[in-house]
């Protein structure tokens, strides 16, 4: 099977300091994969040189189909109202018909006219989505797009999120430091140390945990995670290359 | 809402003040005359200009010329600083020019501007047209450099080219700039217009001036430079009215 995504040799140096290192990572079409790390990791560089907002210094980064990206804030135009906001990404009469529908999609419907300073944090990060799916995108990237939520809010969009995901069949890369969070939407988990960044721990979500929020995390590999990510950081050579696959 | 006639009330007292003292200051005998007009004499002089027809005679010119000169400024400015703004070689070809002329006191343009264009008001224009383009130029390219980068990164990942990024992103995000610019500008040019018409005019706000000075006649100057304050005033608001409609979508505190 092709993949949706190939990176290979990736490396980016911010002056001395080398974030990504000959690093290597496939995505396949229609899985949900989440890339888990403390800040600083280098997981959102990586997610960056995908959607080409930044150069990388050596690598190749093949893409397969359409990209959509989601910033971790909503970044909307602030003197568009909603609806225009996600017209300002559609390019053809067919995708500017979709706007309705994606706004729906999202539920802001009846938020369509408001402009961005009438939001509250959530409407503004489900309009930032509407504007990505406008274009129906098959390949999602997600830079941490709910962290700057508070708690309760977070787990409505995981929700909505995983829905939208599940219904328009995308193949998603999500980058956050939230373990409950990739357990939740992921199909699979890399765990990332930097830097230079390297995948130290992999793990495929076990379907009975997926989409689910009863997770009983008493597979000590998830138990493990669970305690990387709530520590918000990685040990640096004990995991090194480990690969755990669970049953 | 319920304190804006409190304010109002309140913006009117300094000037309320102000007339009172400049009546007094007249009256009680302490200011001759032909040093300082009274008020009564200026509101006579006002009312013989408004039946004369010669108020806005020299109000007609002289807004007049503020709007063409403004205008030529704000569609140079706007274009100059987008070019400079959007461009490093554009410019490092262009401000350092610019910034250049822009340190050249204004006055200093007259006798090239008389001897170039003559004494009509193509002089008096452009005169006016060079002291109201720096705000705007200056404001502008700041507020080109100053999007929000975040606002652009929106724009490359949905592949936007440099026009369609400079079109529907940068420069929409710099208009609060531009609008400031304009306005600091528009002053400028009310400036710069009684430098022109002290020159060399036969009608407007700044000739009032000269003829009042030369037959001495304080109620005219006077007169003359209530006009002004007023005119100053209302395109400062009518500036800000423009602002209040254009920006309502800013998230800043309520002006």
């Amino acid at each position: 099977m092709r993949h949706a995504i190939e990176i290979d040799g990736l490396s980016k140096h911010y002056g001395p300091r080398a974030v990504l290192e000959r690093f290597e990572l496939f995505v396949e079409p229609g899985e949900t994969l989440a890339i888990l790390g403390a800040s600083g990791c280098g997981k959102s560089t990586l997610l960056r040189c995908i959607a080409g907002l930044v150069q990388p210094d050596a690598g190749t980064i093949a893409v397969r189909d359409e990209l959509g990206f989601v910033f971790q804030e909503p970044r909307l135009l602030p003197w568009l109202t909603v609806e225009r906001n996600v017209a300002f990404a559609a390019r053809s009469d067919v995708e500017r018909a979709r706007v309705k529908d994606v706004l729906e999609l999202v539920g802001l419907t009846p938020a369509a006219h408001l402009l961005p300073k009438q939001l509250s944090g959530g409407m503004a990060q489900r309009a930032a989505l509407a504007r990505t799916l406008v274009r129906n995108p098959k390949i999602l990237l997600l830079d941490e797009p709910l962290s700057a939520l508070d708690a309760l809010l977070r787990l409505e969009l995981q929700t909505s999120l995983a829905q939208i995901v599940r219904e328009t069949g995308s193949t998603a890369v999500l980058v956050t430091h939230d373990v409950q969070e990739a357990l939740y939407l992921a199909d699979r988990i890399v765990v990332l140390d930097g830097a230079p960044a390297r995948g130290v721990l992999e793990l495929d979500v076990p379907v009975p945990l997926r989409r689910s929020r009863t997770a009983d995390l008493t597979d000590e590999r998830i138990a493990l995670l669970a305690a990387l990510g709530i520590e918000g950081r990685v040990p640096k050579r004990s995991h090194r290359g480990l690969r755990v696959v669970a049953p | 809402m319920a304190k804006r006639p409190a304010a109002l009330a309140l913006s009117l007292a300094v000037p309320a003040g102000l007339l009172i003292a400049w009546f007094l200051a007249t009256s009680l005998g302490g200011v001759k005359t032909y040093q300082l007009a009274s008020p009564g004499d200026v509101a006579r002089e006002l009312g013989a200009l408004w039946s004369n027809g010669l108020l806005w005679r020299h109000l007609a010119a002289s807004i007049e010329r503020v709007l063409l000169g403004f205008g030529v400024a704000l569609a140079f400015a706007i274009v100059l600083a987008s070019l400079v703004g959007l461009s490093r070689p554009i410019e490092a070809a262009l401000d350092p020019t610019l910034q250049a002329i822009r340190s050249i006191p204004s006055l200093a343009w007259v006798p090239l501007l008389l001897l170039w264009l003559g004494i009509g008001e193509n002089a008096k224009v452009t005169l006016i047209a060079i002291g109201a383009f720096f705000p705007i130029y200056v404001n502008l390219v700041a507020g080109i450099r100053n999007v929000d980068r975040k606002l652009v990164e929106v724009g490359q990942v949905l592949g936007l080219g440099r026009f369609e990024l400079a079109r529907r992103v940068v420069l929409p995000a710099a208009l609060p700039s531009l609008l400031v610019g304009a306005r600091i500008g528009l002053t400028q040019a009310w400036l710069f217009l009684v430098a022109a018409e002290l020159l060399a005019s036969t009608r407007g706000l700044g000739f009032m001036l000269t003829e009042g000075q030369q037959i001495a006649r304080t109620d005219e100057i006077l007169t003359a430079i209530v006009l002004l304050a007023l005119c100053g005033k209302l395109s400062e608001s009518i500036m800000r009215g423009i602002e209040a409609r254009l920006l309502h979508w800013t998230d800043g505190l309520p002006a």
